[in-house]
C-alpha cells in the first residue's frame, strides 16, 4: 500500500489541526490564523495532487481499513479510500478552498472576528475533506454533521443580527431533518450487511456480495431494499444539496459572509450531498440480473432533480438580491447535478459539480467583489455600469455567467449541462426531465443576463450618502468610500477570480464527447467517443437555447437598463402577479411557515407547560413534603429531645446545689459531722456485738 | 459497771467529763486558740484514762502505763505544735482567728 493511501487522513485532519490551534489564538492574531488556515490548505492541495496522481496510475479502489473499538463480538471498523471519485473531489476542493481562503483575508480583512473566521473555515474545509475520503458511511456521517456544524456557524457568523441567527438556525434545522433520513438508511444498510465499510476486499457494504443479498429483498410495494436505503440516505443528501422541499435555507444562508456563500453554499458543501449520492451509486443502481429498468431511487432522484431545477431557475428570475439569484441558480444546478446522476450516473453528475464548483464560486466572489466595492450595498437596482469602475470583477464574472449559460463550445458550463441534457433525452422513463431540464437552461440564461446587466451596464444608482437598506452588516467599507464611489477589489481579491475564470474555461476540455477522459476516469474504463447524430442535435438544442436565453435578457434588460433605483423590472410591470409569485418563491417558505413551524411552535408551548406545571409541580410538591418532614424533625428535635436533657441537667444541678450546703467551708461543721458519724459507727459496732 | 473498784470509777467519770468539755470546746468555740485548747483537752482526758487503769489495773509497779502517758503527752506536744503552725499563718492571711470566717473552701 502506498504512503498516501496509508496517509490520505492527514489531507482532512490538517485543516482541522490548524482550526483547533486557531481556536486558541487570541482574536487579535490575525496572520496565524490565516496563516495556518491557507497553510494547512496549501499542504492538503499538494497532499490532494499527489493522491490524484495515484489515482492515475492505479485503477480501482484503494482503501485503508482499520477498527475503531469492538462492539460485543464485531468490530466497528472505519477507513479511507482513494479511487478516482475522491481524487477529483479532494482536487477540487483543495483548489477552490485554497483560493477563497486567500479572498477572505482581503474581504474580511476590516471585520473583527477574523481570527474566528479562519478556525471555522479551516474546520469546515477537513471535514468537508473528512467526508470525501471515508470508506466508511459511520465515518463519513460524523464528518457530515460536522459540516452541517460549521455551515450554522458560518452562516450566523454575525450573530447578532437576527436574520443571521435565524437564518443558520434554519438552514441547520431543515438540513437534520433530511439527516434523520440518511441515519435510519444507514442503521437499515448495517442491519443488512453487517458492516458500514463501503469497500473492504469483498465485504464491503457497496460490493458485490452484500449488494446481491439487498437485491433479492424487497420491502413496502415492492420496492428493493437496495433502493429503500438509497432513497433513505437521498433524505439527506436533498437536505444537505437543497433540493425541492428541503431547499428553503439556501437562499436564507446568504446572510453568511459572502466567501462562506461561495465556499460552502456554491462549490463544497451542497455538493456533499451530490457526490454522496455518487458515491453509493452501486447501492442506487442495484438490480437484479434480469430487470433493466432504472431503479426506483433513481427515478426518484432525477425527478426530484428535474423539478428543483426548473424551480430555481423560475425563481432566480424575480430576485433583487445579487446573492439571491445566484443562491436560487446553485438550487436550480443543484438539480441538474441529480438529473445527471439519476439518468446518466455518476460520471455526468460529477463532471457538472466540478465545472459548477468553479464557476459558481467565481461568481460568489465576483458577487463579493460587487458587494465590497459598492460598500455593502447588495441590491441590484441600486449598482449599475460597474464595469467601468470595476473591470477585472466584470471580466471574470462575464466569464462565470457565461460558464453558468452554457455559452457553447468555449466554457466548461456547456460541456457539463450537454452531458446532462443528453443523459436526460437518452432517459427511458420519461421525457419530461429532459424538457424541464431546457426550459431551466432558457431561464438560467436568462436571468443570468438580467443580473449582468442590471449590475455592469447603464447608469450608476448608487445612492450617493452611502448604501441603503439590505447592507450588510459589520461593513466596513463606509470608512473608504465617502464619495459613494465604487472601486475595483484589492489583488488579493481579483487574482482568486482571475483563476476560477480560466479554470471554469479550461476545465471544459476533459468532457468533451471528443476526448471524454474524466468519464473514463471515474468509471474505470476507457469510453468510447460516440459520434452519433442525436448527439450532435441535443449540442445545437442547448446551444439554441442558451444563446436565445441571453439575447431576451439583453432585449428586455441590456438595451434599456433602468436608470433609477426604485423603477420596476420591465417583466415584473407586465406581470405582476406572476412576478411576485416568483419573487416570494412559490409561497413555500411562508407555506412551511404556517404549518410545520407553527405546529412545532405549538408543541413547544405544550412542552413548555408541561415541564412547568406538571414536572415542575410533581418537584415542587416533593420539595414540599421533604420540607415538612424536616420540620417535624426539627420540633422533634427542639421540644422533645431537649426538654428529655434539660429536664437531665437541671436535676443534677439541683443535687449538686443541695449536696454544696453540706461543704460550708467551716471546719467546726466538719468536725461535727466526723463526731456524728463516729458515735454512729460506734453504735453499729456495738449493736452487732450484742446480737 | 459494778465490779470496778469506786477510785476507778471517778477517775473513768473524770476523764469522761473532761472528754466531753474537750469535744464540746473543740466543736463549738470560734476562735481557733480555743479549738486547740479543746483538742489538748481531749488529749489530757484520754491520759488519766492511761494513768486510772495502770494504777487499777493488774500491774501497778512496771511503768508501761507511765510510758504510755509520757509518750502520749509528747504526742499531744508536737500535734499541738502543728496546729499552732497551721493557725498562725492562717491568722496572718486572714487576719482574724474566728473560724466562722475561714471558709473560702466552701462549695
Amino acid at each position: 500500500m502506498t504512503w498516501i493511501v496509508r496517509n490520505l487522513w492527514l489531507i482532512p485532519a490538517l485543516p482541522v489541526f490548524a482550526a483547533g490551534i486557531s481556536a486558541l489564538l487570541p482574536q487579535r492574531s490575525r496572520r496565524p490564523a490565516a496563516g495556518l488556515a491557507i497553510g494547512s490548505m496549501g499542504v492538503s492541495f499538494l497532499l490532494a495532487l499527489f493522491a490524484f496522481a495515484n489515482a492515475l496510475r492505479t485503477p480501482g479502489h484503494q482503501t485503508f481499513n482499520f477498527s475503531w473499538f469492538q462492539f460485543g463480538d464485531q468490530p466497528l471498523q472505519l477507513g479511507w479510500i482513494l479511487d478516482p471519485l475522491t481524487a477529483v473531489m479532494l482536487v477540487m476542493v483543495t483548489f477552490v478552498g485554497l483560493l477563497i481562503f486567500i479572498y477572505s483575508t482581503g474581504y474580511m480583512e476590516h471585520d473583527e472576528n477574523f481570527t474566528r473566521f479562519f478556525c471555522f473555515l479551516a474546520l469546515f474545509a477537513g471535514a468537508m475533506l473528512g467526508v470525501v475520503v471515508a470508506n466508511s458511511l459511520l465515518l463519513l456521517f460524523m464528518c457530515w454533521e460536522i459540516v452541517g456544524l460549521t455551515s450554522y456557524l458560518l452562516i450566523g457568523f454575525w450573530f447578532q443580527n437576527p436574520r443571521a441567527a435565524a437564518a443558520a438556525k434554519k438552514a441547520f434545522i431543515t438540513t437534520r431533518i433530511g439527516d434523520l433520513g440518511f441515519l435510519i438508511g444507514m442503521v437499515w444498510l448495517y442491519a443488512q450487511t453487517h458492516t458500514l465499510l463501503f469497500y473492504a476486499n469483498g465485504s464491503g457494504a457497496l460490493e458485490q456480495s452484500a449488494l446481491a443479498h439487498m437485491v433479492t429483498q424487497t420491502t413496502l410495494y415492492g420496492l428493493t431494499v437496495s433502493s429503500a436505503i438509497g432513497l433513505l440516505i437521498f433524505c439527506g443528501a436533498a437536505g444537505k444539496s437543497g433540493q425541492v422541499p428541503l431547499h428553503v435555507w439556501l437562499p436564507d444562508a446568504m446572510e453568511g459572509p459572502t466567501p462562506v456563500s461561495a465556499l460552502i453554499h456554491a462549490a463544497t458543501m451542497v455538493a456533499a450531498g451530490v457526490f454522496l449520492i455518487a458515491r453509493i451509486y452501486p447501492l442506487m443502481n442495484a438490480n437484479s440480473a434480469a430487470v433493466i429498468t432504472p431503479t426506483i431511487a433513481l427515478q426518484v432522484v432525477t425527478w426530484i432533480g428535474a423539478i428543483t431545477a426548473l424551480f430555481g431557475a423560475t425563481v432566480a428570475v424575480a430576485q433583487w438580491d445579487i446573492k439571491r439569484i445566484l443562491a436560487y441558480s446553485t438550487v436550480s444546478q443543484l438539480g441538474y447535478m441529480m438529473i445527471g446522476l439519476g439518468a446518466g450516473g455518476p460520471a455526468v453528475g460529477m463532471f457538472h459539480l466540478i465545472t459548477h464548483a468553479f464557476f459558481k464560486a467565481l461568481l460568489f466572489l465576483g458577487a463579493g467583489s460587487v458587494i465590497h466595492g459598492c460598500g455593502g450595498e447588495q441590491d441590484i437596482r441600486r449598482m449599475g455600469g460597474l464595469r467601468r469602475y470595476m473591470p477585472v470583477t466584470f471580466a471574470t464574472y462575464t466569464a462565470g455567467m457565461l460558464a453558468l449559460s452554457g455559452f457553447p463550445l468555449v466554457f466548461s458550463g456547456f460541456w457539463s449541462k450537454d452531458a446532462i441534457l443528453h443523459a436526460a433525452h437518452n432517459w427511458s422513463i420519461s421525457q419530461a426531465p429532459f424538457y424541464m431540464a431546457t426550459l431551466g437552461a432558457l431561464l438560467t440564461a436568462f436571468y443570468m443576463t438580467r443580473q449582468v446587466c442590471y449590475v455592469f451596464f447603464g447608469t450608476l444608482r448608487l445612492p450617493s450618502h452611502g448604501p441603503v437598506g439590505h447592507a450588510e452588516p459589520h461593513s466596513e467599507d463606509t470608512q473608504h468610500h465617502g464619495a459613494g464611489h465604487p472601486h475595483e477589489s484589492p489583488a488579493v481579491m481579483t487574482a482568486p477570480l482571475a483563476i476560477l475564470a480560466l479554470c471554469a474555461i479550461l476545465l471544459g476540455l476533459i468532457g468533451t464527447p471528443a476526448w471524454p477522459w474524466f468519464q473514463s476516469f471515474l468509471e474505470g474504463h476507457p469510453v468510447v467517443a460516440e459520434h452519433e447524430p442525436e448527439l450532435l442535435a441535443v449540442m445545437v438544442t442547448s446551444s439554441i437555447i442558451a444563446l436565445l436565453g441571453i439575447l431576451l435578457g439583453y432585449l428586455i434588460y441590456g438595451r434599456q437598463p433602468a436608470t433609477r433605483a426604485d423603477a420596476a423590472d420591465p417583466l415584473g410591470s407586465r406581470e405582476p402577479h406572476t412576478f411576485r409569485l416568483l419573487h416570494n418563491a412559490w409561497y413555500i417558505d411562508a407555506f412551511y411557515a404556517a404549518t410545520f413551524v407553527r405546529l412545532t411552535r405549538w408543541l413547544g408551548y405544550l412542552a413548555d407547560f408541561v415541564d412547568r406545571f406538571i414536572f415542575n409541580g410533581l418537584v415542587q410538591i416533593v420539595s414540599f413534603g421533604v420540607l415538612a418532614i424536616a420540620w417535624l424533625d426539627s420540633f422533634f428535635d427542639k421540644y422533645i429531645v431537649n426538654f428529655g436533657f434539660d429536664t437531665g441537667w437541671r436535676s443534677i444541678s439541683l443535687t449538686g446545689r443541695a449536696l454544696a450546703v453540706l461543704q460550708g467551708g467551716r471546719v467546726q461543721a466538719y468536725l461535727r459531722y466526723i463526731g456524728l458519724a463516729l458515735v454512729a459507727l460506734v453504735i453499729f459496732l456495738l449493736w452487732g456485738v450484742a446480737r | 459497771m459494778n465490779s470496778l473498784p469506786p477510785g476507778l470509777q471517778a477517775c473513768l467519770l473524770l476523764s469522761a467529763l473532761l472528754f466531753a468539755i474537750g469535744l464540746a470546746g473543740a466543736l463549738t468555740r470560734r476562735n481557733a486558740i480555743l479549738v486547740l485548747i479543746g483538742i489538748e483537752l481531749m488529749l489530757n482526758a484520754a491520759n488519766i484514762n492511761f494513768i486510772a487503769f495502770w494504777h487499777y489495773g493488774p500491774a501497778p509497779s512496771q511503768i508501761t502505763g507511765i510510758m504510755f502517758a509520757i509518750f502520749s503527752i509528747s504526742v499531744a506536744a508536737a500535734e499541738a505544735a502543728v496546729g499552732l503552725a497551721i493557725i498562725l499563718p492562717a491568722y496572718r492571711h486572714s487576719r482574724t482567728t474566728d473560724l466562722d470566717k475561714m471558709n473560702s473552701l466552701k462549695g
